[in-house]
């Protein structure tokens, strides 16, 4: 089988693409280094290298070629994403499990690049959080609510060495989403609350500029075809409008839609993670119920659930449904009458 | 420009290199000393043979004769001696021999004397079979015999739409047709309106070809709408050009008569003209010769120009050439062998090279982005018909539609993943074409049987025995029978040409075995006509006109 067409679009393959995807993390990344120290600096290396080390070793016993699977950068992706989810800071061991479950179980075990139903970042922070609860809710302080970043070599030291030679508390704490969540259960006002230093204008302190920053990569995304604009609109639509229903029912108990659409997560989740193409709904519909659905589910396990995000567990739960969404909404095919339900035949 | 453009969903933009061959005037070839004309040069059934070896024919005689509904007539380019009907190589996808004329020119090129028709007096049926026996077919590439998509029989066309987009790269010879002749295919589009009593005509030329477009606006009066369409491929696909001047959508195994719309490529209607007006069978047509090639243009080549003549002729392959493409380099295909002749079916001959043709990169998995779907201008999901086809779950890739796939190529064009989805497309065609065949009841085995036996039982009465034995010998794919009756002759000319048979039928006999199955012999009649409208799909040109072809379900 080798037949037309004979010529393919240039500059196109999947290493290009991944490489865009990374691109568009930067300005996320260099506000966060702002505004948190180059903590995030020593995460994203050290999932990067963890996720190579893993990718490689799975490729050779598997007896797949290594060069252009591991040069495709799907890896890399999966490995910044997930590092941008967990917490900066945490020990070193905390990144390596949570690529070993985002590679090795979430994408190898389901049969590698394009086979994984479960967005392997996700299955890592997820792993993480039920595994570790605590370890996961220690983030890195923002300028204004710690006195001072860590530098570079106060990361690698809090990282590798743990409380060994400096004491991790004068640089964390817990984030925006956390505290309003602890504080409104304990009963607080919520006017108090939005008062304390980890609240900003819109999310968390120096949150809601990285969430902008991830929004303006996400555009860029957008605008270069990388992705189409239904998941990050259905997603953040789907988190402003149950949270504003909710903010209108009680303001006292639930916050703004602002407030959910900067914080945590959700401009990272909608523009990074809800879009990887493996794993969510393909069709024009089907990405608009996707994402709403996660959308919806993202600020129902933030207000009701046990967990301070729920961008991970809404992602995951929605992955399960992709397949019968995408069956349920097939685009009408040109000179059909109507489009719907295929490929069960 | 007042009219209102509509636009297909997808598409792509190759890069065009149109500029490669269209700056020249059309060249004439210089008459050859043989040329090799295929029976079948259309879709449908191949011509019946009216000539054997011996006999001498002159220009414009036919040579082989419309054989079942969907055929038509085949000529002799020039004027000479048959040299054989055999079996020999011919430019289609499947890489098969078919049966050719071998026709020796005498050097003279005497013509028969040409009628031209008096179309507006003769009545539509008489005027349609002359047309089928000038062998009049669509010259888009998609070779559809023309007398049938002319009759306008309770379909209601309302609206003829020339199709002048030549959206695949290279492809130049409808542009210089159109600036250079402009006149006469109009004078074609004149005898088709009144054939289909359309009352409007719509040519649609991409706007890429602004000589082209002045060239038809300067030569139209009020009879036709030139319309400049945005350059996008594939705008050349009948449906899409029918969407795009018209906003009809040609209904899934239909065509676009369904909606009121005759669809003909430009090089038609100038061929028309020739075979109506000036009483010309189809001996000729316009052949884009481009690419890595010393003068590449635009030739008027006469039907059964060997491939190597008409390469020869643009100043031969450069150094660092590595092959042929048949049509362009979205739909095309690879050219199998250089003795095989120029049929009514060739456009273009694009020769290769590294630089702009370069080797297939390697595959990776579908990765599920999308990209594919976007660029489908039949709004399909390719990833999910490629998923089901990989797995040879073919029943689920037909719920996705595979069968409204045009094979137009743009979503392996656009796959980051280079995975060549059409090819698996295709394949599942092909695969499911074939169980169809196997599920045929007894009717049609009869009625095949019974059709068979009325043929064999004429050409016993038509005396020709040796040409029958062939016929019948090829029929049933003896590839060394049917060369030991191929030849009379036994001078050394004629010893080489064995061996070259023997080559193409061993090539063909290969190429049949091999895993695409895509041999369209003994196929029932509903398969075949199935057959025939992705073929014409394939071509992306003109819309074929027998019954409705649902798709095999
Ligand atoms: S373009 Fe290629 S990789 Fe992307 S969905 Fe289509 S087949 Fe898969
Ligand atoms: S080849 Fe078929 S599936 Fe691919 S883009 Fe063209 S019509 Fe769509």
């Amino acid at each position: 089988m080798n037949g037309s067409p004979y010529i393919l679009s240039e500059n196109n393959s999947v290493t290009l693409v991944m490489l865009k995807v990374l691109a568009a993390l930067i300005p996320g990344v260099i506000a966060q280094v702002w505004f948190f120290g180059p903590g995030i600096l020593v995460s994203l290396l050290l999932c990067g290298a963890f996720a190579i080390g893993f990718e490689a070793f799975i490729l050779l016993m598997r007896g797949i070629p290594l060069k252009p699977f591991l040069s495709d950068g799907s890896v890399l992706v999966t490995a910044c994403l997930l590092a941008l989810a967990l917490p900066t800071l945490a020990p070193w061991w905390l990144y390596l499990l949570g690529v070993f479950f985002a590679v090795a179980v979430a994408k190898h075990l389901y049969g590698g690049l394009g086979q994984n139903p479960f967005n392997p970042a996700m299955v890592g922070y997820a792993a993480l959080i039920i595994s570790f609860p605590l370890a996961m809710t220690q983030w890195a302080a923002p300028l204004g609510v710690a006195q001072a970043t860590p530098n570079l070599w106060e990361a690698f030291d809090l990282v590798f060495a743990g409380a060994g030679s400096i004491s991790p508390d004068a640089y964390t704490s817990a984030t925006a989403l956390d505290t309003w969540k602890t504080q409104v259960r304990l009963g607080k006002d919520a006017a108090d609350i939005l008062g304390q230093p980890i609240f900003g204008w819109a999310g968390g302190r120096g949150q809601e500029i990285v969430a902008s920053m991830y929004l303006v990569g996400g555009l860029l995304l957008v605008s270069n075809r990388l992705i189409t604009w239904h998941i990050p609109f259905a997603f953040l639509a789907g988190i402003a409008a149950t949270a504003g229903l909710l903010h209108l029912l009680d303001p006292a108990l639930h916050a703004s839609p602002l407030f959910h659409l900067f914080s945590g997560g959700a401009m990272l989740g909608a523009f990074f993670i809800a879009t990887d193409p493996v794993t969510a709904a393909s069709t024009p519909r089907g990405k608009l119920i996707y994402a709403g659905l996660a959308g919806f589910l993202t600020v129902i396990i933030r207000t009701f659930g046990g967990y301070p995000d729920g961008v991970a567990f809404a992602v995951l739960l929605m992955n399960v449904a992709v397949p019968f969404i995408d069956a349920y909404t097939q685009p009408r095919v040109f000179g059909h009458k109507h489009g719907g339900k295929r490929g069960k035949a | 420009m007042s009219r209102k453009l509509l636009t297909f969903n997808g598409g792509v933009h190759p890069e065009g290199h149109k500029d490669v061959s269209n700056a020249t005037p059309i060249r004439l070839m210089p008459l050859l000393p043989r040329y090799l004309v295929a029976l079948r040069q259309h879709i449908g059934g191949p011509a019946r043979a009216l000539v054997q070896a011996g006999d001498t024919v002159l220009r414009g005689q036919m040579i082989g004769a419309a054989e079942g509904y969907v055929s038509t007539a085949v000529h002799a380019p020039t004027s000479g001696r048959v040299l054989a009907v055999a079996p020999h190589e011919v430019p289609h996808p499947s890489g098969l021999a078919d049966l050719c004329v071998v026709i020796e020119s005498d050097g003279l090129d005497q013509a028969i004397e040409f009628q031209p028709l008096d179309w507006q007096a003769l009545n539509p049926s008489a005027l349609r079979n002359r047309i089928r026996d000038l062998g009049l077919a669509g010259l888009g590439g998609a070779v559809f015999p023309s007398f049938i998509k002319l009759n306008p029989e309770g379909a209601g066309i309302d609206t003829l739409i020339l199709n002048g987009a030549e959206c695949e790269p290279w492809i130049t010879c409808d542009d210089r047709l159109m600036r250079e002749r402009a006149a006469e295919i109009l004078q074609g589009v004149a005898v088709m309106r009144h054939m289909l009593g359309a009352r409007e005509v719509l040519i649609g030329i991409e706007d890429n070809k602004p000589e082209a477009i002045a060239a038809l606006r300067a030569a139209v009066a009020n009879e036709a709408e030139v319309v400049a369409v945005p350059t996008l491929y594939p705008t050349g696909g009948g449906k899409q050009l029918t969407y795009i001047l018209t906003g009809r959508e040609t209904p899934t195994g239909g065509r676009s008569t369904d909606v009121g719309v005759q669809v003909f490529n430009v090089g038609t209607a100038y061929a028309l003209y020739r075979a109506v007006v000036l009483g010309e069978p189809m001996l000729s047509r316009v052949v884009t010769v481009t690419g890595h090639v010393a003068t590449p243009g635009n030739y008027e080549v006469r039907l059964g120009t060997p491939v190597t003549d008409l390469l020869a002729a643009a100043g031969g392959a450069l150094p660092g050439a590595t092959g042929e493409l048949v049509g362009g380099p979205m739909m095309g295909f690879d050219l199998e062998d250089r003795a095989s002749p120029i049929t009514k079916a060739v456009n273009c001959l694009i020769v290769k090279d590294r630089a702009h043709f370069p080797a297939s990169p390697l595959i990776l998995p579908c990765i599920r982005c999308g990209a594919c779907a976007r660029a489908c201008p039949a709004d399909l999901q390719p990833f999910e018909m490629y998923w089901f086809a990989r797995a040879k779950d073919f029943g689920k890739s037909q719920s996705y539609d595979l069968f409204d796939c045009i094979e137009c190529g743009c979503c392996t064009y656009v796959c980051p993943s280079h995975i060549p989805l059409v090819d698996f497309f295709r394949f599942a065609k092909s695969e499911i074409w074939e169980r169809e065949r196997h599920k045929q009841d007894a009717d049609q085995a009869r009625a095949r049987h019974e059709f068979k036996a009325f043929r064999l039982e004429r050409e016993k009465r038509e005396k020709a025995g040796k040409l029958a034995a062939k016929v019948a010998e090829n029929k049933a794919r003896d590839a060394a029978a049917a060369l030991g009756g191929a030849e009379t002759a036994s001078d050394p000319e004629a010893e080489h040409k064995k061996a070259i048979l023997q080559a193409a039928l061993e090539r063909a006999k290969k190429a049949k075995e091999s895993v695409t199955p895509q041999n369209t012999e003994n196929l029932p009649p509903a398969v075949e006509k199935q057959i025939a409208e992705i073929e014409a799909r394939r071509a992306g040109a003109e819309i074929t006109q027998p019954e409705t072809g649902n798709s095999p379900s």
